[in-house]
C-alpha cells in the first residue's frame, strides 16, 4: 500500500519538473473520472454491505461442507459470484475451509470465480463497458472458473 | 432515473443513521460493512485515478496503439498481463485503467485479458493465496486460467470488433 503513495507521489514530482500545464491537466482528468464513476462506486459498496450481511462467512462454510461434491461446487461458485471479498479475507477463509475437509476442487471454484466473476462490480464495470459487455464478460469468466476447478481438482487427484 | 438513484442513496444512509442510535442489528453490521469497504477503496482509488490522468496526458496514443493495438498480435496480450500482475485492490481499479488504455488505441481483445490477468493473477493477492493454498495450486490456477483468458479475450474481442462495437466515450 505504501509502495503505491510512494509512487504515485514520485510519478507526480517528476511530471510536475518536466510539465507543470500537463502536470495540472492531468489532476483535471484524475478529478473529473474519479466524480463521473463516484455513483457507481457508491451504489457497488452499498450493495456489497447488504449482500456480505445476507451471506456471512458462517453460510458460505455452511454450505461448502459436508456436500456432496457437485451440489457443494455449485455453491461455491454461486458464492465466488455475488460476494466480494478482499484477500485478506478470502484465503485465510478458504485455509480454514481446507482444515475442515472441503476438497481443493471446490475452493478453487469458490476462490476463482471470487476474483474472476463480478455480479457486485456490474454497476461499476456497465459504465464503462456497457451493460452487454459487462454480461457476456462475467458469463465466460463463471466457465473459465469453473474449469479451473476441474483442472485442480484432476491435479490433487479428486477427481 | 436519476432521481431514483439518489432516493435510494437517502433511503440507505437514513436507514444506517437510524439503526446505529436504536441498536438495531443488521442495520449496525451494514454500516461497519460499508465503512470497511468504503475506507479500503478511498485508500486505492485516489492514488489509481491519479495514476490514469498522468497517464492520460503523458503516453502516446502511438505507443500503446504500436505495442497494444491492431498490429502487435500476441505481444500485446503479454504486456497487459504482466502489467495487470502490478493491480493491486481489485477488479474496480482495473475497469478505469482498461478504459484509459482502450481510449488509448489498445485493442479490445487486449482489454479483456488485461480485465482477466487483473482479477487472476494480482502479485500480493498470489503471494497470499499461495502461503494458504500450496504453491501447487496456484500454479495449476495460473497455467489453466491464464490460456484460457487469453483465447476467451481474443473471441469475444474480434467477435465485437466484427459487430463494429465500440466502447462509448467519456467515462
Amino acid at each position: 500500500m505504501y509502495l503505491l503513495y510512494v509512487l504515485t507521489a514520485l510519478a507526480l514530482a517528476v511530471s510536475f519538473v518536466f510539465s507543470r500545464e500537463k502536470t495540472v491537466k492531468a489532476l483535471k482528468i484524475s478529478v473529473k473520472k474519479f466524480i463521473n464513476i463516484l455513483p457507481a462506486f457508491l451504489l457497488m459498496i452499498i450493495i456489497v454491505s447488504v449482500i456480505l450481511y445476507l451471506i456471512p462467512e458462517s453460510l458460505i462454510t455452511a454450505y461448502l461442507t459436508g456436500k456432496s461434491r457437485y451440489a457443494a461446487l455449485l455453491f461455491a461458485s454461486f458464492f465466488g459470484s455475488v460476494t466480494l471479498l478482499p484477500g485478506f479475507i478470502a484465503f485465510p477463509l478458504c485455509g480454514i475451509l481446507l482444515k475442515k475437509g472441503v476438497s481443493y476442487m471446490i475452493l478453487a471454484a469458490f476462490s476463482t470465480s471470487l476474483m474472476m466473476v463480478g455480479v457486485l462490480t456490474f454497476p461499476v464495470e456497465k459504465e464503462y463497458f456497457g451493460a452487454k459487455v459487462t454480461f457476456l464478460r462475467n458469463f465466460i469468466s463463471l466457465i473459465i472458473a469453473l474449469m479451473t476447478a476441474f483442472a485442480i481438482g484432476i491435479y490433487f487427484g479428486e477427481l | 432515473m436519476k432521481h431514483a438513484k439518489i432516493l435510494f442513496f437517502a433511503a440507505y444512509f437514513i436507514f444506517i443513521a437510524v439503526s446505529l442510535p436504536l441498536s438495531f442489528n443488521p442495520g449496525r453490521e451494514i454500516g461497519v460493512n460499508f465503512y470497511v469497504f468504503s475506507s479500503e477503496m478511498l485508500k486505492l482509488l485516489p492514488c489509481a485515478f491519479i495514476l490514469i490522468g498522468l497517464f492520460e496526458v503523458w503516453v502516446k496514443k502511438e505507443s500503446v496503439e504500436k505495442h497494444m493495438g491492431r498490429d502487435a498480435g500476441l505481444k500485446g496480450h503479454l504486456w497487459v498481463i504482466l502489467l495487470a500482475s502490478t493491480t493491486v485492490g481489485g477488479l474496480y481499479v482495473a475497469f478505469p485503467v482498461a478504459r484509459s488504455l482502450y481510449g488509448k488505441g489498445a485493442r479490445l481483445e487486449v482489454i479483456f485479458t488485461y480485465l482477466g490477468a487483473a482479477a487472476v493473477c494480482r502479485i500480493p493477492m498470489t503471494i497470499f493465496e499461495a502461503s494458504f493454498m500450496g504453491i501447487g495450486f496456484t500454479l495449476v490456477r495460473f497455467s489453466v486460467s491464464l490460456p484460457l483468458i487469453v483465447a476467451s479475450s481474443v473471441l469475444l474481442g474480434r467477435y465485437l470488433e466484427k459487430r463494429n462495437y465500440s466502447l462509448r466515450a467519456g467515462a
